[in-house]
């Protein structure tokens, strides 16, 4: 722990340069102290760029966690407004941002909680257009989106990028959780689980509720997947085991995914 | 021969269950079952039923808590969860 009170340029372990100020070493401190975060795994975090597609109930604890932790640069991708039904749930945003860009709103709340991490609004809905370039930029994607089509696009250009996507989904008491990870051959991925063609009937929050920690529990498993995964590129993950989690009796079933010999999205 | 049946998510609103034990008769479907078979008996039951396990919908299946598809075999005793994905955000 010495490290903590010598001066701007710190020699962490392998030979790295580590550059955290005497500042940021304090702001960090709790996560360099673990073992398996560290110095290095800090400066790791401190790197990486990370893409949450979607503004609401999961993105709010992931981009709130995530820039708490200092990941390096945070994009926020949704072209939806504060609306006061989000408020019981969507715990990045407050009264005063009632019929504000969410994409804003979530960047000045990121920006309160940590100044030391870029943060990008894209107001935009991720699709065809954009898709390609925004995760081709990111080094993790956290899918936060409310949808049956944009949870396919944003699974089939992660896997075409190669990129680790950590998966999240929750309506009314129940959520869905996983890592389908982009960077290896032999992980399943959303596609395998559930085919795109087939007809997903979309439950929207409005018509079916949600239990408001429910997204914050699935939200914050993300963003602690997506910081593991960046301070420990090489640690194992979620990667081939689905978690279907009840917020009801919190229980949690952990279903093993096996890869689809005949998806076209990952083969 | 029985099995187990979970259902998640939206399936057990509109099924109106957690689950239940299914009851198959070895005259019907034999000694091997797969979740195909499964299906059609809990489609047979005709409404609501027919509808929510549809052959166009989006559902998975886990057998012994390992992603199967519908040829996957299920064998006495053993516990078949059904889910849909759930898209919400
Ligand atoms: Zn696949």
């Amino acid at each position: 722990m010495s490290a903590l009170s010598t001066g701007a340029t710190v020699t962490a372990g392998a030979g790295a340069k580590a550059n955290m100020d005497d500042d940021l070493l304090r702001r960090y401190s709790r996560h360099i102290m673990l073992e398996e975060i560290g110095e290095d795994g800090q400066e790791r975090i401190r790197r990486a760029r990370v893409l949450i597609v979607g503004a609401g109930g999961l993105a709010s604890p992931i981009a709130l966690y995530l820039a708490a932790a200092g990941i390096g640069e945070i994009t926020v991708c949704d072209d939806d407004e504060v609306d006061l039904t989000n408020l019981q749930r969507q715990i990045l945003y407050g009264e005063g941002d009632i019929g504000k860009a969410k994409t804003a709103a979530a960047a000045a709340a990121m920006r309160r909680v940590n100044p030391n991490v870029e943060v990008r609004a894209v107001g935009e809905r991720l699709g065809e257009e954009n898709a390609a370039t925004l995760i081709g930029a990111a080094d993790i994607v956290a899918d936060a989106s409310d949808n049956y089509p944009t949870r396919h696009l944003v699974n089939r250009i992660a896997r075409k990028a190669g990129k680790p996507l950590v998966f999240g989904a929750a309506m009314a008491m129940e959520g869905q959780m996983t890592v389908f990870d982009g960077r290896r051959a032999e992980s399943p991925c959303y596609h395998c689980l559930f085919s795109e063609s087939d007809y997903a009937e979309e439950t929207r929050c409005a018509l079916m509720g949600v239990f408001a920690p429910l997204v914050g529990i699935v939200g914050a498993m993300q963003a602690a997947a997506t910081l593991r995964i960046a301070a420990t590129p090489d640690a194992p993950t979620l990667a081939g085991r689905l978690l279907l989690l009840d917020a009801r009796d919190m229980r949690v079933r952990e279903v093993r995914l096996n890869k689809d010999a005949e998806c076209p999205v990952c083969n | 021969m029985k099995i187990r049946l979970l259902y998640f998510a939206r399936l057990r609103e509109q099924l109106g269950a957690e689950g239940e034990t299914l009851s198959l008769s070895p005259a019907t479907v034999g000694d091997a079952v797969t979740v195909a078979d499964v299906l059609t008996a809990l489609r047979a039951r005709g409404g609501i039923w027919a509808e929510t396990l549809a052959e166009d919908r989006a559902l998975a299946f886990a057998v012994g808590q390992t992603f199967a598809d519908k040829n996957a075999t299920v064998n006495e005793g053993e516990e078949v969860a059904i889910f849909p994905p759930v898209t919400g955000g």
